[in-house]
């Protein structure tokens, strides 16, 4: 685990209620909830990127706009360099925004199609009343333009949206949310709207920012994705972290029934590699009914009679690796 | 013995709203055999979501279309609307991308199919729910969820039961274009590999479109790599990865990420041309890392490179040039 | 040899951006019906608003006979007090449309603030608003104006007050359902994850995106105001110190034009109404058709591809 800590969450959890009718609040049925986050608990450094990976419904959208109070959670607590800012109202969140950021999966819906690149940039700049005088802002849009390989800038300053290719509108997004410098980064799948061949420039790009100084936390579907970029991943099922460790073991020596199964059924670049897929069947169960005792039991080829009963916590796996997972199996 | 299916010369025009043609499909040909699977791959723009459309009559009035689809020998295409409707669905049937969003949410899924089966007159009634039932089984479906509104499914069932609406009339080829993109990972290898059992025990012929290279990798026998409207490269898929014979089927890879793989993945510069311009050259030497002069000037054509491999690459008529 | 290689590459030749202006003229310009529409509208505000300076006769000159014949010197003959129609139809499309105009700006404000706060706050704001606004579609328009004018007596500022209050609730709807959706867009939330205040997002963010539909919207309420002021007048509730076009009618039916047989007296005040709401018509449904893509029903045409013959081995012949 990292010690530069940047962000740490612990025993986060958020739920929504599901909306019911007149009729049963009338009948006084029990409120149904979502548990979509359950107790969810990592750390963030300074320069690393963890990887958030799960499918849809596994919560991991929800934990990081969390992190960023754009959710509000119902237990747990959220450190961002060492303030609690759990409970904090939105008057003293908003200059800790500065230092947070966030960009989104769609490069096509992120920006404004009124406002040219240029606004764009400086709209944050402009928010928080940064930047100083108007040649400084300026210069801190030209330099953030830069920083993300928008150049000549001279070309891109003046453009609208629509006169630009999906890659470039997420490395404007991008310049958006660093032109403030900010130490914490969000990245909701911020590359899978792209074709493949500008996927690596974009993640490449968040790759450097990284080696700046930034910390990132990318959600992503993609294990493959994760594989390459992530230094950790967070593998989440149901509202919980089943795995989480240094990319490379996460990957190669995978601990929990879960990640095992992802990993078989990513597909290979190479035909001759068809490794063995371990299909789970059905999907995985929405969030109102989660299973009782480990909440992966009724999908899990190696479950056990008392995987029925125990609800597993992270369990270190070898030593000091920071290698962790949910498993009585396990290690 | 004649392949099943056969494109030849098809080209796709658009009629542009302010004047003006987009040529989106230039000259596609290639073949598809009984029971086997081909991939056509390419990034968004490529074409081959329009070549899959174009190959079924599927376009809409802005578009002008020219070649041969020769289906078992007869060319389909030959009188436009008219010689190719009898085919749909009942020979060449498609699921759509986004099929599993475009359900009827008012009727049960079984209705849908019934519906399918009696609008082409080959069952009704009571014989044709048995035989949805039989459909929604052979694609995973419980025979009584079918009763169910689609709303009341989850995307990859939703997914089945669009495949399962394309297999009611029992076509010899089945296109999908891009099943799985929509859908998580363990769903997405569920519906490959109900694909990969229904041509087995179907003896179906696939033609999957998509952009993910991986995909095909698992699924396919043979691809052909679209770029700029045009088939680049085509071959068997375990040649495309081993020896690639045009530099965009290479760097396409290469800008993969692989789950075991070292190194990182390399983007490719530029961005794909303007289709509603003619273009001279090749259309990808502008983002080539081998391009030479020749490629500025000359199209390259589509040439068979080894027994059933076919690249449009000037580098293949270097022999000191390959591998591309 | 190399090759240059520019990462990442622009999109070359792209359109520019339209302006807001350059929007609305370039829908004008591709409607055949929008350009009629703007034509009669321009025809009928530059008549109206020049009325004093290009009206052939007085207001109140009597130049012959009551309901005298059209001729070459009155081509619409005259009215009961012997007035040319030409010129009262001139100055009756001014007040025509200066109420129209008017109730149509206090529609358009109340309506759209109301929308806007609505559909941008949503929850308990937005269930407050929008039963408000239930509540006052449920009235009926013409008995609510008889009843006030009635009781706080005829004037041209209660008739424009009273049509606006009626109309605002059309546009509540539509500019609540655009804002809703704009809400909703990615670079809205990104601007509220920046930590930008409420103000600051409807200023720069939403309110540049509904004002075209707003406009559209805002053309077609004029040609509703003014049906309401037209009927209203034609019941006797207009201010009587005025003369719109439908007290022109008014006065022809109270004053026998049809049994003296002066059609001329009723069928072009008439007439002239129905153009004016014909025209704001066209152009505020050109104006919603081209903003709102759902409307669009190209795809539903029965029409299929076309076919071309086999054009050789070439493949760049188009």
């Amino acid at each position: 685990m990292s010690t530069n800590g940047l962000l740490a969450v612990e025993d986060l959890v958020v739920h929504y209620a599901v909306p019911r009718g007149l009729v049963a609040a009338a009948a006084r049925r029990p409120q149904q909830v979502v548990r979509a986050v359950d107790g969810v608990s990592f750390t963030l450094g300074r320069g690393e990127l963890l990887a958030l990976v799960g499918e849809s419904g596994c919560g991991k959208t929800t934990t990081a706009q969390t992190v960023l109070r754009l959710l509000d959670p119902v237990g747990g607590r959220i450190s961002f360099d060492g303030q609690d800012i759990t409970a904090l109202p939105n008057r003293s969140l908003r200059p800790l925004r500065r230092r947070m950021q966030i960009i989104y999966q769609d490069p096509y819906e992120s920006l404004d199609p009124r406002l040219t690149v240029r606004s764009t940039v400086e709209e944050p700049l402009l928010i928080h009343r940064a930047g100083g005088s108007k040649q400084e802002r300026a210069e801190l849009v030209k330099d953030a333009l830069a920083r993300v390989e928008l150049t000549p800038q001279e070309l891109f300053l003046d453009r609208y949206p629509h006169e630009l290719s999906g890659g470039q509108r997420q490395r404007v997004a991008i310049a958006a949310s660093i032109v403030l410098g900010p130490d914490l980064l969000v990245a909701d799948e911020p590359v899978s709207m792209l074709d493949v061949s500008v996927r690596a420039g974009v993640l490449g790009l968040l790759d450097r920012l990284r080696q700046a100084g930034l910390g990132i936390l990318m959600i992503t579907h993609d294990l493959s994705t994760a594989a390459r970029y992530a230094d950790r991943i967070a593998v989440m099922y149901l509202g919980r972290i089943v795995e989480e460790g240094p990319a490379y073991a996460v990957i190669r020596d995978p601990q929990h029934p879960y990640t095992k199964a992802l990993l078989s059924v990513v597909p290979r670049r190479d035909p001759r590699e068809r490794s063995r897929p371990q299909i789970l069947t059905g999907e995985a169960p929405d969030a109102v009914r989660i299973p009782v005792g480990c909440r992966f039991h009724p999908r899990c080829p190696r479950a056990i009679a008392d995987c029925r009963e125990i609800d597993p916590t992270l369990e270190p796996h070898g030593e000091g690796t920071g290698h962790r997972a949910a498993c009585i199996l396990a290690g | 013995m004649s392949s099943l299916l056969e494109i030849e010369e098809l080209n796709v025009w658009f009629d542009l709203p302010r004047g003006g043609t987009l040529h989106a499909v230039q000259g596609v040909s290639f073949t598809l055999d009984r029971g086997e699977r081909l991939g056509l791959v390419g990034e968004s723009g490529c074409g081959k979501s329009t070549t899959v459309l174009g190959l079924l009559g599927l376009l809409p009035p802005s578009a002008t279309i020219s070649g041969r689809v020769l289906l078992d020998g007869v060319d389909i295409m030959a009188g436009g609307e008219e010689t190719v409707r009898p085919h749909r669905w009942t020979d060449l049937a498609i699921v759509f991308q986004g099929a599993m969003n475009a359900l009827n949410p008012v009727q049960t899924v079984s209705s849908q199919i019934v519906e399918a089966l009696e609008l082409h007159g080959l069952a009704s009634g009571r014989a044709a729910r048995a035989r949805v039932g039989e459909l929604l089984e052979s694609v995973g479906i419980p025979r009584d969820r079918g009763e169910r509104f689609p709303h009341e499914f989850s995307g990859g069932m939703r997914q089945r039961a669009a495949i399962a609406m394309a297999l009611a009339c029992n076509p010899s080829v089945l296109v999908a274009d891009e099943p799985t993109t929509a859908l998580d990972v363990m769903v997405q290898a569920q519906i490959l590999e109900l694909l990969d059992a229904l041509c087995r025990d179907f003896g179906l012929a696939l033609l999957l479109v998509t952009h993910d290279l991986p995909v095909v990798a698992q699924l396919c026998d043979r691809a052909a790599v679209m770029y700029a409207g045009e088939i680049v490269e085509g071959g068997p898929v375990d040649d495309l990865f081993h020896d690639p014979r045009h530099p965009y089927t290479r760097l396409l890879f290469a800008a993969t990420p692989d789950l075991y793989g070292e190194g990182a993945p390399v983007s490719i510069p530029g961005a794909p041309p303007r289709l509603d311009r003619p273009l001279v050259g090749c259309p990808f030497h502008t983002r080539c890392d081998r391009a030479f002069a020749r490629c500025t000037d000359e199209r390259p054509l589509l040439k068979d490179v080894a027994a059933g491999r076919a690249a449009a690459c000037h580098l293949n008529d270097v022999p000191a040039e390959v591998p591309v | 040899m190399s090759v240059v290689l520019q990462e990442p590459g622009l999109l070359a030749d792209a359109e520019p951006a339209r302006s807001r202006a350059g929007l609305i003229w370039d829908i004008v310009r591709h409607s055949p019906s929008a350009a009629i529409g703007v034509f009669v509208l321009g025809v009928f505000v530059v008549l109206a608003a020049l009325a004093p300076v290009i009206a052939p006769y007085g207001l109140h000159e009597e130049v012959g006979p009551v309901y005298g014949h059209p001729s070459w010197s009155h081509p619409l003959g005259l009215d009961d007090g012997g007035v040319d129609m030409v010129t009262l139809l001139m100055w009756g499309a001014r007040i025509s449309l200066v109420v129209g105009f008017a109730a149509t700006l206090v529609s358009i404000v109340i309506g759209g603030t109301v929308g806007l706060l609505a559909g941008y706050f949503g929850k308990s704001v937005d269930t407050v608003l929008m039963r408000i606004t239930d509540y006052f579609l449920a009235i009926p328009d013409v008995p609510l104006m008889i009843v006030v004018a009635a009781i706080w007596g005829p004037s041209l500022f209660h008739i424009i007050v009273v049509i606006g209050v009626l109309l605002w609730t059309g546009t509540a709807r539509v500019v609540r359902a655009q804002v809703k959706s704009i809400r909703e867009r990615v670079y809205v939330k990104r601007a509220r994850s920046l930590g930008a205040g409420h103000v600051r997002i409807i200023v720069r963010h939403v309110l540049p995106q509904i004002a075209p539909l707003l406009i559209a919207n805002t053309v077609l309420t004029i040609a509703v105001a003014v049906f309401d002021e037209t009927a209203l007048s034609f019941l006797g509730l207009g201010d009587p110190s005025r003369i719109s076009l439908g007290k022109v009618i008014e006065n022809a039916f109270q004053r026998t034009a049809i049994s003296s047989g002066a059609w001329w007296a009723i069928v072009p005040p008439g007439a002239a109404v129905a153009l004016l709401i014909l025209a704001c018509s066209l152009i505020g449904r050109a104006m919603e058709d081209a903003l709102n893509p759902r409307l669009r029903v190209a795809h539903l045409s029965a029409k299929g591809f076309r076919l071309r013959p086999l054009v050789g081995r070439d493949k760049d012949a188009v």
